[in-house]
């Protein structure tokens, strides 16, 4: 028999693992109980981290990396892909994360970013890194640099998903434009957006898309994230959403399969009876600009 | 007048829009799998790769778990991408979670490690032809142990990639993720 060859971290292996997660639930968790119950609950990664965004945005201060410790904690406790957030433009910390062997890096205007110009190269590295966006140019930028997955930015900590819609609607009308433009008129649509010509041209031809592009930002209810499938996303994250409820273990439950089956529309009013109080939140239209988050990156 | 072929995808969480893509090519129709009625209508089944812990608690919840035990027991083709080798398989070793136990083989989760190591490699599987196979695997499991009604496929460092026990077929790696539909074809032929 002749040599295998294997190869890792290929963009195929990073982009691969992505698909696997589509129509599924990524949770927020801050220890090892919570990784627990959000497995058992049917979510299909974790996202390891110390403090949720609705606390960091309470508490204030910045907001790096979590502890090791913390995180080898959470990889031990199950057996479902582990993710954790590195400060945008923290080439080390991405490092750190990868040498943990971390299944995927989330690169995040949650953490108070490293650096204000530029984005990690995320080809460089073997782990897959998943980014925020808020329209096509950003989400290709994201993905030029070498990102495998996509996710809205929405404004995370608020329970509000009004921010994560306008984010899903306007890549949505995006695409369609690309689409449905002429290759004359392509270059000038780059330019505009600022996104690798490339990229576009897959845009073009996929109809979507080239990777995976979740919700994320303000889900705080099976609704909240059958809306997000509805309006296109492959699946959807939960930050503050399910830990900060009244129930988690229920909400976090019903939330699975809200997204598993968000069509339809008795499966989520029989899921979402008697959950108990959702956070609280706050929205997003009462907000200061200053106190966004999801203007961070670019 | 013949009909089509009819291959049901479960669709409860995973890569489905890839297996459909390769079975609209290779010209069957496809139906999302997501109650138990939607069984009726196919002649064949994908369980496509997503969280095993995820898709097995979900067809335990819409008791679809069941319904497609039997179908598989009865004779209907059954094909399963990593996640589905898992379900297929009576065994996972260090583990509880639920399996539909239809094939006499014991399975190893995520068998090659973290995503780190998930990997792509050409390899020989004899039974689609000479040209090697592109394979993919993603935090791929692998059988470790087969029954004697179990057919290998693919063995690599002994690990068993890809078997088939009468009308079941199991694959740990990815064939929908590639533009090499043979597999999809082997398993069509399964059905006619």
């Amino acid at each position: 028999m002749t040599e295998i060859q294997k190869q890792t971290g290929t963009f195929a292996v990073k982009k691969g693992l992505a698909e696997m997660l589509k129509g599924g639930v990524i949770m927020d968790v801050v220890n090892p109980e919570q990784a627990r119950i959000a497995e058992e609950a049917g979510a299909v990664a974790v996202m390891a981290l110390e403090r949720v965004p609705s606390d960091i945005r309470a508490q204030g201060g910045v907001a790096r990396m979590s502890d090791p410790e913390m995180i080898i904690g959470i990889q031990q406790a199950v057996s479902i892909p582990v993710m954790a957030k590195a400060r945008i433009g923290h080439i080390v910390e991405a490092r750190v994360l990868e040498a943990l062997d971390i299944d995927f890096i989330d690169e995040s205007e949650v953490l108070t970013p490293a650096d204000d110009v530029y984005h990690i190269l995320k080809t460089e590295f073997t782990v897959p890194f998943v980014c925020g966006a808020r329209n096509l140019g950003e989400a290709l930028r994201r993905i030029g640099e070498g990102a495998a997955m996509i996710r809205t930015k929405g404004e995370a900590g608020t329970g509000d998903v009004v921010e994560a819609v306008r984010h899903i609607r306007q890549v949505n009308k995006d695409i369609q434009r690309v689409v449905s433009a002429s290759l004359m008129e392509l270059m000038t649509i780059a330019k505009e957006m600022g996104a690798p010509y490339e990229l576009l041209l897959q845009v073009k031809e996929l109809g979507r898309l080239p990777v995976v592009n979740f919700a994320a930002g303000g889900v705080a209810t099976p609704a909240d994230a059958a809306l997000m499938m509805e309006l296109g996303c492959d699946g959807v994250f939960v930050g503050s959403g399910i830990f900060k409820s009244d129930n988690p273990a229920r909400r976090a439950k019903a939330i699975v399969e809200a997204v598993a089956h968000y069509t339809d529309a008795s499966l989520i009013a029989e899921v979402s009876k008697g959950l108990g109080e959702a956070m609280r939140g706050q929205s997003v239209a009462q907000m200061e600009e200053k106190d966004k988050i999801a203007g961070r990156g670019w | 007048m013949v009909s089509r072929i009819r291959i049901g995808i479960l669709a409860l969480q995973g890569a489905v829009r890839e297996h459909r893509a390769v079975l609209h090519r290779l010209g069957a129709e496809t139906c999302d799998v997501l109650n138990p009625p939607d069984l009726d209508r196919i002649d064949g089944l994908i369980l496509p790769g997503g969280e095993s812990t995820t898709t097995g608690k979900l067809l335990l919840r819409y008791g679809l778990a069941e319904p497609i035990a039997r179908a598989g027991r009865r004779g209907m083709p059954i094909f399963g991408t990593c996640t589905g080798l898992i379900l297929l398989s009576k065994h996972i070793n260090r583990s509880n979670q639920y399996s539909l136990g239809l094939m006499d083989t014991g399975v190893e989760r995520n068998a090659f490690g973290r995503q780190a190591n998930s990997f792509e490699a050409d390899m020989p599987i004899p039974v689609l032809g000479d040209k090697p196979y592109h394979t993919v695997f993603i935090r791929a499991p692998y059988i470790d142990r087969a029954g004697p009604d179990v057919d290998v496929l693919l063995r690599y460092e002994d690990k068993i990639l890809f078997a088939r026990q009468g009308n079941l077929l199991a694959a740990a790696f990815h064939p929908e993720l590639t533009d090499d539909a043979r597999v999809h074809e082997y398993f069509l032929q399964l059905i006619k």
